[in-house]
């Protein structure tokens, strides 16, 4: 492993939350108490959305979750395979600077899905299967946010505030590549104050794609164009999803046409409390 | 092999032929409509099957068996075919089978044929090189027949007009069917039934057909053609001579193994719990039936897909559409955009795999890979995963300097703590570009805003604050 300012000594420890429950539950949990978890932010909200970073962040420690980010990291490479560019370096700059940890939080359901879908083709593609090998155990321990806290917090209920209208887009990574299924969904219904409203044709893609939105704009246009539609016909203020990619999508769209929507990150609602809020 | 074997396909340019048919309003209009038909009775009747993975994972594991045993498979197949007295032909491309079949036409001194949709005929352009010998073939599926009519071209595998809607179908009927009665209207009955009256006159006179067929069975030698329509049952029955163009992956050990098929097929291609026909026939049967069985086994790039580890899950395809009909991709462009025989997401894949990727370049990346064609397929294919390994083919056969230079310029950034903090410092420059940036990016500006640069990057907030 390569020498990080993210080895921080000893794992803190975690408080217990749920009397006895954990008993049940998958064998994370005993070791719960210890886990040391660490935050891959992703390219894109280091570099520009840090507000959903900050919001993961916040949210975890808030659940008394600590939670590490090693300076180390960077990108996935889910932009460069998806453009047809193998990157197994990396790869192995992931495996590298996460595989120390117990776990991997990932506030993007398209970078969790290239980690969990992608890093073993790629590294098997440049003919290194000991980088395949780590890269298939650390995917096992790799979640996007909804998943985390659902399946190892082992909440669904995180003490938000957030009294706005709201309307979700289950991103396709989340829900096709992923599967996290409607954890994101059960965690905004606890959210205090939140009026929830049905996207018509959620499932259906933005037409984002990464670079399919340069290389064949006008497809990607006409489906942005439904998507707005969709969105603007809830009436809500605010567009939620899990993917800041797809809401720089989405978003930028919705800023061209000035349709008065603003797009927020899960983690920037799930943060948001009461005592915030006021 | 040449591109002109699999007809269309010569880099199709897809994202300019898309760009055309995303502004042509009623084409949209007509593919939604009918793709999103299709699409809901498709799921009403996969909810209604409990065992739906079961099946998904069934076909594919049979499929897989195939591919993997396909030498052995192919021989059962010409034994147990050959013994029940139909004559087996092997062609290599699509050269090799046009060529087998206008001989077998020739040799029976006519020069018309009634046909039955077929995938495998189209990719080898047969009724184009059956013209050029002096032989008409009529197409008698509904749906085929508007598109020959039309001097038009496939848009769907298992509806082929669907890009036409009733108006149009009925001003086709009067511009090019002579027998079309004066009055016709556009009620759907009254132009099938005007289709009717036609294809009867040629399913009576016409003793030689061609087909292709959904599965052949290596047990037994069989071939079955599923359809909805009656016309394939007609052409498989009441001619002299028949004679099949199939494609070597379509395959399947025995025929109890139909009992997979013939449930995953119809639920997804046209949202029924049974094909209205399935025909079945095994070489000759005395005096009922064709007496003049040929089968024309066709590769024409399938071993060369199957030499790909990744790809050649693609040979698993059993023609359903499921996937065009849920992509959000073909819903905006239809299936012309893809300039090949095989459109939509399947179409992405398959093209590249059967011709090279060198020469279709361009479809890997005509979807956005949401992975709805993946959910859907009813034999697993994991099409999203074999667009990406086809576009890292699709870049090293086609080097591309500047796009080459910023990937690699992008991934060194990438590649060290202090390059990527130093390169995060550009991000304020996006502020000038927000509204309209310079090529490539002004593809992204002309229709969306770019985000606004934070006043600081995450992990500079995580080093001050934390």
């Amino acid at each position: 492993m390569a020498e990080g300012a993210w080895d921080k000594g000893a794992p803190r420890r975690r408080p217990r939350r749920r009397k006895g429950a954990h008993l049940l539950r998958s064998w994370r949990l005993y070791d719960a108490a210890r886990m040391r978890v660490a935050l891959f932010t992703t390219c894109l909200v280091d570099a520009l959305f840090p507000d959903a970073g900050k919001a993961t962040v916040a949210l975890l420690e808030r659940l008394g979750q600590p939670v590490e980010f090693p300076l180390e990291q960077t990108c996935c490479g889910q932009m460069h395979a998806n453009s047809g560019y193998f990157e197994p370096k990396l790869v192995r700059r992931y495996v590298d600077v996460f595989e120390p940890y117990d776990a991997v939080v990932v506030p993007s359901a398209s970078c969790a899905g290239a980690i969990r879908h992608q890093h073993a083709m790629i590294a098997r593609d440049a003919s290194d299967e000991a980088l395949a090998t780590s890269a298939e155990t650390l995917a096992q321990k790799t979640y996007e946010l909804s998943e985390f806290l659902i399946d190892v917090l082992h909440t669904d209920d995180v003490g938000a505030y957030f009294p706005h209208r709201v309307t979700y887009h289950p991103t396709c990574h989340s829900v096709r590549i992923l599967g996290v299924g409607d954890r994101p969904l059960r965690l905004l219904r606890n959210v205090r104050g939140i009026d929830l409203v049905e996207l018509p044709r959620s499932e259906e893609c933005c037409g984002f794609g990464g670079t399919f939105s340069i290389k064949n704009p006008d497809v990607s246009a006409a489906m942005l164009a439904d998507k707005m539609e969709s969105v603007i016909d809830t009436g809500a203020e605010v567009l939620c999803a899990g993917d800041r990619s797809c809401l720089m999508h989405i978003g930028g769209g919705l800023d061209r046409i000035r349709a008065g929507v603003r797009t927020l990150h899960l983690a920037e609602i799930l943060a948001t409390t009461e005592a915030e809020a006021a | 092999m040449s591109t002109g074997d699999l007809i269309w396909t010569d880099d199709p340019a897809f994202a300019d032929n898309a760009k055309r048919a995303v502004e042509n309003s009623q084409l949209r209009r007509n593919v939604r409509k009918a793709t999103g038909t299709i699409r809901e009775r498709r799921a009403g009747l996969v909810a209604e099957t409990p065992d739906w993975q079961e099946l998904r994972h069934a076909g594919a594991a049979i499929k897989d068996d195939v591919l993997h045993h396909l030498d052995a498979y192919l021989e059962q197949f010409e034994k147990a075919a050959t013994a029940r007295g139909a004559h087996v032909h092997w062609a290599r491309d699509a050269m090799e089978a046009t060529a087998i079949v206008t001989h077998l036409v020739r040799a029976t001194g006519h020069t018309e044929v009634i046909k039955v949709k077929s995938m495998a005929t189209q990719e080898i352009g047969l009724v184009n090189a059956l013209e050029t010998a002096g032989i008409a073939a009529h197409e008698t599926d509904l749906a085929e027949l508007i598109i020959q009519l039309s001097h038009d071209r496939p848009s769907h595998i298992v509806v082929p007009a669907l890009h036409r809607n009733r108006a149009e179908i009925r001003q086709i009927f009067r511009d090019h069917m002579p027998d079309a009665p004066h009055d016709l209207t556009d009620d759907p009955l009254a132009l099938a039934e005007a289709a009717r009256l036609h294809l009867r006159k040629l399913f009576l006179k016409t003793p030689v057909a061609v087909s292709g067929a959904n599965f052949a069975i290596a047990e037994t030698g069989g071939l079955l053609v599923a359809e909805s329509e009656g016309n394939g049952r007609m052409c498989l029955t009441l001619p002299e001579t028949l004679i099949s163009v199939v494609g070597i992956e379509k395959l399947i050990p025995t025929f109890r193994d139909l009992e997979v098929f013939l449930q995953l097929l119809p639920r997804s291609s046209t949202g029924e719990r049974m094909n209205p026909y399935n025909s079945v026939w095994t070489g000759v049967t005395q005096n009922d039936g064709p007496q003049n069985v040929h089968i024309v086994m066709l590769d024409n790039g399938r071993t060369r897909a199957l030499a790909d580890h990744i790809g050649r899950q693609a040979l698993r395809c059993i023609r359903c559409a499921a996937c065009l009909n849920v992509c959000p991709v073909y819903e905006r462009t239809g299936g012309h955009a893809y300039g090949a025989t095989y459109p939509g997401p399947i179409g992405a894949i398959l093209t590249p795999l059967l011709v090279g990727v060198e020469h279709a370049p361009q479809l890997p990346f005509a979807s956005s890979l949401c992975g709805a064609c993946y959910e859907v397929c009813p034999v697993e294919i994991d099409i999203p995963t074999v667009l990406v390994k086809l576009r890292h083919d699709a870049v090293q056969a086609e080097r591309h300097r500047a796009r080459d230079a910023t990937f690699q310029a992008a991934a060194n950034a990438m590649s060290g703590r202090r390059r990527w903090t130093a390169a995060l410092k550009l991000a304020p420059l996006l502020r000038f570009l927000k509204h309209g940036a310079p090529p490539p990016l002004s593809r992204w500006t002309r229709t969306r805003d770019l985000p606004d640069p934070p006043q600081q990057s995450f992990r500079d907030w995580w080093t001050k604050n934390r």
